[in-house]
């Protein structure tokens, strides 16, 4: 990463912090419902990794709390506040809401809410790839503890077997909702867990972007270059609870602080000050831009947008109108 | 026409759709060098090799997931789960990604899978071989369900299947797989939805899919000639959605109903059968409508006693009768 692209990184994790700050507001105010998993902590894992990777190109697939995967694939921001009033103009036209994320046409493949369930689906897409024979590669994003699913087994062991296009990320924030992960699994450190399968692994810091790109780096030209599936854990941590109906009280105080010194914004932000790359101001200015493009566009649009129409209630069930349900007769 | 057994109905209709599409694939366990466990995918692993022809590890949720994911990117997967029974393991897979996906993406994914999978009851296989599952996957939104009662349904509904840009789950039998029938020697695709009226008559309704049909054609046999009663069959072939209006007609037709299947009867076909004709034409009956149901229990292993669990044609004998105050 050159000197714009971290000022761009900074700027865009900045984003996703005030993005996921104001979901928590809107949601305090009943803005948005059902279940919310916000990801401050968190943001130099996925900005990291596709900062290496191709947005947009490559198929990104994740778990619930995915919406800053979705806005750095290029989701509008607009499109997924709106998804979590439940609005028509949501990314899932209100029919998916937070845990279901969804923009296709910039290779988004959606946010899924059964823990492990994109494991097998993320090989598949590789499958895929690798039969139409293009250069995308499958990136999968999920937290440490959808490793003691059967589909995390049951994928690496055929991404393997089939040397898949596949990256697998495990965002490990150390915590399986609110069970630590010493008391939910044997093996700590996941990076070793795949090496039953054969797979290339490795794990780094996940709160220092820059090393998170490098790793990743190493991690996507493995993939697309036909070398089979990689395993990258990134050791991250989230600042609040699991979801907005946890009340985190099983987290240490000190634990907390901890993680808090290495943050992944400051760390990037002191790091470019320190280099003259940007100034305090310059910073500053960058938030509030950023606020203001979060209050003055994200959510006027979200707050202005209709609701999805009842007439439109079963629609997206089932295709609409396929020919071959009717059948056809060769004469 | 051409009288073939159901398993190669079932494997010309995989052979066809390769060939017509080099996106069809198919996976399951032991489906290429093997051929299959009941033979529908004999030699097409020699002919289209192992990318397109894919034997799996013994992983069936996985396996069922990676055939959803590549649909999401436009492969065509026909999916061979061995037998319905491990279908349980890969419940997660088929009703919680394959059958939402569109909905929950608001129309922008689809998950064009098709999953077959042999069920039912053969000869003495135990309680954990001889599940019944349509009642389970005909209750999920977003997920097609149809079973054949013939080879001609098979070949048909499969292609059909494939081509969908719907998950559709195609319930076979495993005591079926060697039925002769005649199946078009020209290209065929069966609709994945409606009904088949497959006898004709004026006295009473009898509802089955699968292999019930058979016992209903052989019970409607017994009940014209020796009863007196013409009953019509009516082929269910579609579990979901249901011919809601083709189970009115024949209803408001005979005005009595009978719905054989081969499951217990709790939350079923029969069940749901019933509903619909509740629902659609109540005032048409002149008899409460009956079903004809396994016995609600795990299935046995000893010979008698699995017999006494599942229903047969003279079980369906038994219930028109009954019906008529002849029992």
């Amino acid at each position: 990463m050159n000197a714009a692209d971290k000022k761009r990184v900074l700027r865009e994790m900045l984003y996703a912090r005030r993005f996921e700050e104001r979901c928590y507001e809107a949601y305090v105010e009943r803005k948005i419902g059902g279940f919310l998993h916000l990801y401050p902590g968190q943001e130099a894992c996925v900005h990291g990794v596709m900062e290496a990777a191709r947005p947009g190109h490559d198929y990104v697939i994740t778990g619930y709390r995915d919406h800053v995967h979705a806005i750095k694939c290029g989701a509008d921001p607009k499109e997924v506040m709106a998804e979590l009033y439940g609005k028509e103009t949501g990314s899932s036209k209100g029919r998916g809401g937070s845990m279901h994320i969804f923009d296709v046409k910039h290779h988004f493949m959606g946010g899924y809410a059964l823990v492990g369930g994109p494991f097998p689906l993320a090989a598949g897409m590789a499958k895929a790839i690798k039969m139409k024979g293009g250069d995308e590669i499958a990136i999968c994003f999920l937290g440490d503890a959808a490793n003691n699913q059967g589909t995390f087994h049951e994928s690496l062991n055929m991404a393997a077997l089939w040397k898949l296009p596949v990256l697998y990320v495990c965002e490990n924030n150390l915590y399986g909702i609110g069970t630590r992960i010493d008391r939910s699994t044997a093996v700590i450190e996941q990076h070793k867990r795949v090496s039953g399968y054969n797979i290339a692994a490795a794990h780094e810091d996940g709160q220092d972007v820059e090393k998170v790109y490098a790793a990743a780096k190493i991690a996507v030209d493995h993939v697309r270059s036909g070398k089979g599936p990689y395993f990258l854990e990134l050791m991250t941590y989230r600042y609040r609870g699991h979801s907005m109906s946890d009340s985190n009280a099983y987290r240490a105080k000190d634990e907390e602080r901890m993680w808090s010194k290495r943050d992944p914004i400051i760390m990037l932000r002191d790091r470019l000050i320190s280099a003259g790359a940007i100034s305090m101001e310059e910073y500053e200015r960058m938030d509030k831009e950023v606020l203001d493009d979060i209050e003055l566009n994200v959510i006027k649009f979200s707050e202005e947008s209709p609701e999805p129409s009842l007439s439109e209630l079963t629609k997206y069930v089932l295709a609409e109108n396929d020919p071959w349900v009717r059948g056809k007769k060769v004469s | 026409m051409a009288e073939i057994m159901f398993w190669e109905a079932v494997r010309r209709a995989h052979d066809e759709e390769m060939a017509n599409d080099p996106l069809v694939i198919c996976m399951g366990e032991d489906i290429g060098v093997v051929g299959g466990t009941y033979k529908a995918t004999q030699g097409l692993y020699d002919k289209y090799g192992p990318e397109r022809v894919m034997d799996t590890p013994i992983s069936e949720n996985g396996f069922t997931g990676l055939a959803i994911g590549a649909s999401f990117l436009g492969v065509r997967p026909i999916v061979e789960i061995m037998s319905v029974n491990f279908a349980w393991l890969a419940l997660d897979q088929i009703a919680n990604s394959a059958a939402k996906v569109r909905y929950m993406s608001g129309g922008q994914l689809t998950s064009p899978v098709v999953i077959r999978s042999p069920g039912g009851t053969a000869h003495q296989l135990g309680a954990q071989h001889s599940a019944r599952m349509e009642k389970i996957f005909m209750g999920i939104a977003g997920l097609r369900v149809v079973t054949p009662s013939s080879p001609r349904q098979a070949y048909g509904l499969i292609k059909s299947a494939v081509r969908c840009n719907d998950p559709v789950f195609i319930n076979e039998h495993e005591l079926m797989y060697n039925m002769k029938g005649e199946v078009p020697d020209k290209e065929y695709f069966h609709p994945l939805e409606g009904s088949e009226v497959v006898r004709q008559g004026r006295d009473v309704t009898l509802f089955g899919y699968n292999i019930s049909v058979h016992w209903a054609k052989q019970a409607a046999d017994v009940l014209a000639k020796d009863h007196g009663i013409e009953a019509e069959v009516i082929d269910l072939y579609a579990l979901n959605p249901l011919d809601r209006a083709g189970i009115a007609a024949s209803v408001s037709k005979t005005h009595r109903a009978v719905i054989v299947e081969e499951a217990e009867a709790p939350v079923g076909v029969g069940s749901e059968v019933m509903a619909i004709i509740n629902e659609e034409c109540f005032f048409e009956l002149d008899a409460a409508p009956v079903r004809v149901s396994a016995v609600n229990i795990p299935i046995p292993y000893n010979h008698h006693l699995e017999k006494a669990t599942i229903p047969n044609a003279k079980w369906v004998v038994q219930a028109v009768l009954k019906m008529f105050g002849k029992g």
